[in-house]
């Protein structure tokens, strides 16, 4: 374990991979480790990249990592695509894109699938992002699976988030809705070579104009073209000056406050779930269930008592 | 047997408990097309066929060097290399890439080739390290086996 964990601190490319599929197949030294890498852990900047499929994430990316190493910085990037829910496979093809960066040192790229996981990230993101922080790397990508309206999950696990559009995905009233249209912090029209990308810009900053945000009006939106390349510089302008007005007003220590609030939530859940595989291990329920089936009784009454079992059993 | 697998029953067959039952450690296999030709149909054809198989399938594109799907295949924390070529520089770039891999101390990645390779050349690559060649024609049924007895072979060791 101390190994590993000396490995990763000095950045070694082979422990920090292995430490990442621990944490991705829940090994049984997960939990150690994370505990041990605690205290490197925070000095990274994290932009968790989000947006339809084939919007450009990964060919974005693919161009903010060739910025960033130009300023000298370590990047490593955290590419997540969806698990098949039919087989349990995953074709991972976002690195694809960012192959220009395959063979430097201080680029380090991982997919990961998403394992049955809904919202948009996979459920070990959030350990891996942490591994890549202990390891030294000061800008952090995450890229998430393509989405549609509603897979969120980006917002609490990065510090600053791109949402990343394209013209040609519906009419303004798409952008009046709710969901991951609000949770931009930037707004990136990629493929701003194509007809319609200044009509939706105008359109997104119309409708940020009128957000009760009070923040709101900070919320930038910028055009790019990874293929050209036109607009990253002013991207990454944004990056930096969004970043440091999160951190003056405070927004960005509550956003890694919540974080961790919600991570210690969902400790406690699976703490909790564990105990009740536990209390229950050999139970199937199958007279209550067939009581619940012939409408004797409902499903809450059932769990209600179940539950009331479980207190009791716990403080004997 | 846990309390959730005998929960649900003869559900197990649904998304939700695969999708639980997932979680354990997946085989990842990077596929890789070395060298300078661009006939990615059949690299294409396995990656989609292994992800079909339950796998975790890396695809990183063609015209890729040997340094680049060794430090590919490190960062990916794969089990399995499988490098398609069809341009007949499989001698050369195939031996490279387990040469890196030694080099990295990352000799344990299994490495499997394709595409069209002679009968003749075939001894060499396997004395090289390469564990097997699949050329046109192969069902995709082989390339499973091949992988499922060199995972069973690992885990036994």
């Amino acid at each position: 374990m101390n190994e590993l964990v000396e490995g990763i601190i000095s950045g070694n490319t082979r422990a920090i991979s292995k430490a990442i599929s621990l944490v991705e197949n829940d090994g049984p030294d997960k939990i150690e480790l994370l505990k041990e890498i605690h205290r490197y852990v925070g000095e990274s900047v994290i932009i968790g990249i989000t947006g339809p499929p084939g919007a450009g994430k990964s060919s974005l990316i693919n161009v903010l990592i060739k910025e960033y190493r130009k300023q000298g910085k370590k990047v490593g990037i955290l590419a997540i695509d969806p698990t098949s829910p039919f087989t349990g496979g995953a074709l991972l093809g976002d690195r694809l894109r960012m192959q220009d960066h395959s063979t430097d040192e201080n680029v380090f790229i991982r997919s990961l699938a998403t394992r049955g996981h809904l919202g948009g990230i996979s459920l070990a993101t959030s350990d891996a992002v942490k591994i890549l922080d202990a390891a030294g790397f000061e800008i952090i990508l995450l890229e998430t699976v393509g989405v549609g309206q509603a897979e969120i999950e980006i917002v609490e696990a990065s510090d600053i988030v791109l949402l990343v559009l394209v013209p040609g995905y519906g009419d303004e009233i798409q952008v009046l809705k709710a969901g991951i249209i609000e949770i931009g912090d930037i707004y990136v029209i990629n493929k701003a070579d194509q007809m319609d990308a200044t009509k939706l810009k105008t359109t997104i900053e119309y409708y940020l104009e009128l957000s009760p945000d009070k923040n709101a009006n900070h919320r930038k939106v910028v055009l790019t073209s990874s293929l050209t390349g036109s607009g990253v510089d002013s991207l990454i302008h944004e990056i930096n000056s969004t970043y440091n007005f999160f951190r003056k007003k405070g927004i960005l220590n509550e956003r890694r406050k919540t974080r961790i609030r919600k991570e210690i939530l969902r400790i406690l859940n699976s703490r909790i779930l564990e105990s009740i595989n536990q209390t229950f291990n050999g139970r199937n329920f199958d007279s209550s269930i067939n009581k619940i089936l012939n409408k004797k009784i409902d499903p809450y009454t059932i769990a209600d008592s179940i539950f009331e079992e479980m207190k009791k059993r716990s403080q004997t | 047997m846990g309390y959730l697998e005998k929960f649900l029953g003869n559900t197990r067959k649904t998304l939700l408990y695969r999708g639980i039952r997932e979680m354990n450690k997946k085989v990842r296999i990077l596929i890789a097309k070395p060298g300078l030709d661009g006939h990615d149909r059949g690299a294409k054809y396995i990656a989609r066929a292994l992800k079909d198989a339950g796998y975790e399938v890396i695809y990183t594109g063609i015209r890729q060097t040997p340094e680049a799907i060794v430090k590919t295949a490190i960062q990916e924390d794969v089990d399995f290399i499988g490098l398609s070529l069809l341009s007949g520089a499989h001698n050369e770039l195939f031996p490279r890439v387990t040469e890196l891999l030694k080099k990295h101390g990352a000799e344990d990645i299994i490495v499997f080739g394709g595409g069209i390779i002679p009968e003749e050349d075939i001894p060499f690559l396997k004395s090289k390290g390469i564990k097997a060649i699949f050329t046109p024609g192969t069902p995709i049924r082989d390339v499973i086996d091949f992988i499922e007895s060199q995972k069973e072979a690992k885990n036994n060791e």
